[in-house]
């Protein structure tokens, strides 16, 4: 876990993004909800007055882009557009709160948003192309290291400050100073070409792939001269900058630094009218070092880019989930509606009353506005998809594992590349010395299965009643997503760590069966595959105190593995 | 609207810009399919496409796009045809979120509520008509959307059947579609509509990198001056994109050509006759940009990556990406050879 940065520092984020919002793109903010988080806020606030404002979590699209609205359409008679919050925001920021559980979909419109300045949208019955100038304030609530805020919207977004580990003495309440200056002096600011250069060479040295982030920090230099008063960038600027934007996106350390040689790529065209910087003369000048030493001091180990791979890797999961169990992909519209059980699709509505008006007002004169009738009703039609998750639990531990990991992959593997017409994630458990642990989280995506798959570690004891509480409290998450859980374990059954850690078969394996009982009274359909050579009276024991199909494999390969799962997991 | 980034400034990224460009020569290939990691330049790209096409003839006014002899909703088949003006060739945003009404279009509903009027209002497939559609993210639009593209990209036709509508009207356009792979992969059936699909990645060499910070922080800082710079640039690259729309009808695919990439097809493993006839004419067009009059082993080598990696049958056990087994048969099946 990082170190708390100091409460000067998250004041100083606070500054830069309230003086240049839509250029720093704005913040993660990864703090529990609480009074130092307040504190912070407040801080804001007090910067940008009246200019923030708050993004709903399960904000609808019409009310995030655009759309009709619905009272004055209703009284007009015709159509009434109404301006989305993000053009509301234009100029200003977005708080967006429980940023950990955002819907890819909703992280994705909001990107396109901050990419572009505008909002372009093709919403219920008008083409919307208005500015929004914004930055963010992604309020990340995450409590696990893989609850976090999308990862394709924090790219975008020059700072990551983590408050959770800060307690309120550390904080002080500031009184925010005026920005007009710093305003009246930003467009002015010059950085050189050198700052430019050695902020791309950092974040190539850490191992940072996108392009943003470099640019992302050289404008957060700017920012840090204007607030500063001044007009040109300093070194101390872009050391802070550097450390500012590019410390928590670090994927590796400079020292382990490997330039794939392997693709060497075209060189950049049309040297002759644009200035090439001269490659080999950066390597050893001072500043370049200082502002390596200032992104390494706030990346204590590689724990933290670990992390960062894992978020990113996390990111699909959860909010998607979500959305699918409030109320699924939207899917057109049908007939009826108005009821209360359904969501009146009111444009659909209003279509299908407009021929009739001429007619109505015959027949009651006396009424204005719209005469909509209850035959005109349209509901939205959402699909809610059947998704479900298949949950591996995977014995690691002992002789056998290396073996037995390499073909719960490839099934795993096998699995997801037919995932997509099966609407079904995949997870991976694997248990093995003392613990189990999560190495794959609930995903559709072959390509991260493959990267987070790439090292598994096999050997030691048998944590068997860990490996099913952790298989349990996955499923339970999947189900509180909306979801169907299935587990399949792949072990012999032979538990030797019990709970505590402790080695000794008995106690193991009476924790494993009341572990197993617990889950068989959840209802959580499970499969247990047996792969001793020989099947084993534990195996088929256990399976029936977790209420599971038991499934003999010797020597399950990835093939026969799938098949066994699909034809145990199959709906009846 | 913010004029766009110039295709040409772009730094590096060579298999992306061959593909838009083979693309927008050849509009029958299918458009491209751009995945890659997140701050690669993808959208970039493909937003720097509408700058670089030439304009089109179509008739004044015209919501459709369309051209004289076109039959479009709401005129009469024997009207009497105008001059045509030239318009921009479209380039069509579909944005994440968009309704199905603005989609395919609806009916107008100002003029039927205040009227009572049944007029139809086009949707974005009828201004993308002869054009471009672009899809960002696209792995995260919404099935029923893809269904309905799905269909009209094959029939290039639109079909409204709806609120007492019963309209058709032309839709042909090349569609464009980019995507971050970590965020969910697409489907299949969408997958295969695309022409030519190609990966990017950020760049390897340190002064690339660099350039391309210091490119885009010109530009954000100064756009007009930026878009000065590379103005005569920007026209070249639109002149090459004419030159070789007119020379594709002439440039020939001998026989020996059409060998190759069966042969090809067959040593990959590609799935269905989409691959062969794309690989051909993505080589031609090829040869087209590249000034030649016959499309030659030299070319097919040239884009077979990006016509063929998204076509392979999926084999999750091995490791080797599909770049890689397309450039090993690439390397079996058609060795460079001495003549060319």
């Amino acid at each position: 876990m990082a170190p708390a940065p100091p409460w000067a520092t998250a004041l100083l984020t606070a500054r830069a993004v309230a003086l240049d919002p839509a250029g720093l793109g704005g913040l993660v903010l990864r703090a529990r909800a609480g009074p130092v988080r307040d504190r912070w806020l407040a801080y804001l606030h007090a910067l940008l007055p009246d200019q923030i404002r708050r993004l709903p979590p399960d904000i609808a699209d019409d009310r995030l882009l655009g759309g009709m609205d619905l009272a004055a359409t209703l009284k007009s008679g015709r159509p009434v557009a109404q301006v989305g919050l993000l053009v509301e925001a234009h100029g200003g920021i977005l708080l967006a709160p429980m940023a950990e559980r955002m819907s890819p979909g909703l992280a994705a419109r909001l990107s396109a948003v901050l990419d572009r300045g505008r909002v372009v949208a093709e919403r219920a019955g008008q083409a919307i192309d208005a500015p929004a100038d914004l930055g963010l304030v992604l309020l990340d609530e995450g409590a696990e290291p893989d609850e976090a805020a999308p990862a394709p919207l924090a790219d975008r977004l020059a700072f990551h400050l983590d408050l959770t580990d800060m307690a309120l003495g550390d904080t002080d309440e500031t009184a925010p100073p005026d920005l007009i200056d710093a305003r009246a002096f930003l467009p002015e600011v010059r950085a050189s070409n050198e700052a430019a250069e050695i902020l791309a060479l950092t974040a190539a040295s850490f191992g940072i792939g996108s392009a943003r982030a470099p640019l992302l920090a050289l404008r957060a230099a700017r920012a840090l001269a204007a607030l500063d008063g001044r007009k040109d960038v300093t070194e101390e600027d872009i050391t802070q900058a550097a450390a500012l934007v590019l410390g928590h996106r670090a994927t590796q350390l400079p020292a382990t630094e490997a330039e794939d040689d392997d693709t060497p790529p075209p060189p950049p065209e049309d040297n002759d009218t644009k200035d090439t910087p001269q490659k080999g003369s950066d390597q050893s000048r001072p500043l370049e070092d200082k502002v390596l030493d200032a992104v390494a001091a706030v990346l204590p180990d590689l724990a933290l880019a670990e992390q960062a791979r894992r978020r990113s890797a996390a990111q699909t999961q959860g909010a998607g989930a979500k959305q699918a169990a409030t109320h699924g992909r939207p899917a057109g519209t049908r007939r009826g509606g108005g009821d209360g059980r359904t969501r009146l699709d009111l444009l659909a509505t209003l279509r299908e009353a407009a021929p009739w008006q001429t007619l109505r007002r015959r027949e009651h004169p006396k009424r204005t506005g719209l005469i909509v009738k209850p035959e005109d009703f349209r509901a939205k039609r959402y699909v809610r998809p059947a998704e479900s998750v298949l949950i591996f639990v995977v014995d690691a531990s002992g002789s056998a594992a290396a073996a037995r990991l390499a073909e719960a992959k490839g099934a795993v593997e096998l699995m997801l590349s037919e995932a997509y017409r099966r609407r079904e994630k995949v997870a991976l458990i694997a248990f093995r010395g003392t613990g189990a642990e999560l190495l794959l989280p609930p995903t559709r995506s072959l390509l991260q299965a493959k990267r987070r798959l790439a090292v598994l570690p096999g050997g030691g004891g048998t944590p068997l009643a860990s490996a099913i509480m952790a298989g349990h409290a996955l499923a339970r998450q999947v189900r509180q997503r909306g979801a169907t859980p299935f587990l399949v374990f792949l072990t012999d059954g032979r538990g030797n760590i019990a709970l505590d850690g402790a080695p000794g078969r008995p106690a193991a394996a009476e924790d494993a069966a009341t572990a197993a009982r617990v889950l068989a009274g959840d209802g959580v359909t499970s499969v247990l595959i047996d792969t001793a050579n020989r099947p084993q009276r534990d195996a088929k024991a256990l399976a029936s105190q977790m209420d599971a199909r038991y499934l003999p494999l010797p020597r399950a390969d990835a093939q026969g593995l799938s098949r066994a799962v699909r034809a145990s997991t199959a709906p009846a | 609207m913010k004029h766009p980034f110039p295709f040409t400034a772009i730094v590096g990224q060579d298999e992306m810009k061959q593909a838009i460009m083979i693309a927008a020569v050849d509009p029958t290939i299918g458009g491209v399919l751009v995945f890659g990691d997140r701050g690669t330049g993808k959208s970039t790209a493909v937003r720097a496409l509408a700058a670089l096409l030439p304009p089109i003839k179509a008739r004044p006014g015209c919501a459709y796009n369309s051209q004289p002899g076109d039959i479009v909703p709401g005129r009469a088949e024997d009207a009497p045809e105008g001059k045509p003006v030239e318009i921009p060739t479209p380039v069509v945003d579909l944005p994440l979120g968009a309704t199905e009404d603005r989609v395919v279009g609806a009916l107008d509903l100002e003029r039927a509520l205040a009227s009572g009027e049944k007029v139809f209002e086009p949707g974005l497939l009828a201004r993308a008509h002869r054009g471009f559609l672009y899809i960002d993210e696209v792995n995260l639009l919404e099935d029923h959307l893809v269904d309905l593209l799905l269909d009209v990209a094959a029939s290039g036709e639109n079909v409204v059947e709806r609120e007492g509508l019963s309209i058709r009207h032309p839709a042909r356009f090349v569609l464009v579609g980019s995507g971050n792979p970590e965020e969910g992969e697409l489907r299949p059936q969408l997958l295969d509509r695309f022409g030519l699909s190609v990966e990017v990645g950020s760049p390897t060499e340190i002064a690339d990198r660099v350039e391309v910070v210091k490119r885009r922080d010109a530009f954000d800082r100064e756009p007009e001056a930026f878009l000065k710079d590379w103005a005569e640039q920007e026209l070249d690259q639109q002149r090459a994109i004419i030159r070789a729309r007119k020379a594709l009808s002439r440039v020939r695919v001998p026989d020996e050509t059409i060998e190759d990439a069966a042969r090809l097809c067959a040593a990959v493993g590609s799935d269905g006759l989409r691959g062969e006839l794309t690989l051909i004419r993505a080589a031609r067009a090829f040869a087209a940009l590249d000034g030649k009059r016959i499309a030659k082993r030299a070319h097919l080598r040239a884009i077979a990556t990006p016509a063929l990696r998204h076509r392979l049958r999926r084999d999750p056990l091995d490791e080797t990406g599909s770049a890689a087994r397309i450039a090993r048969a690439i390397e079996e099946t058609l060795p460079e050879s001495s003549k060319s």
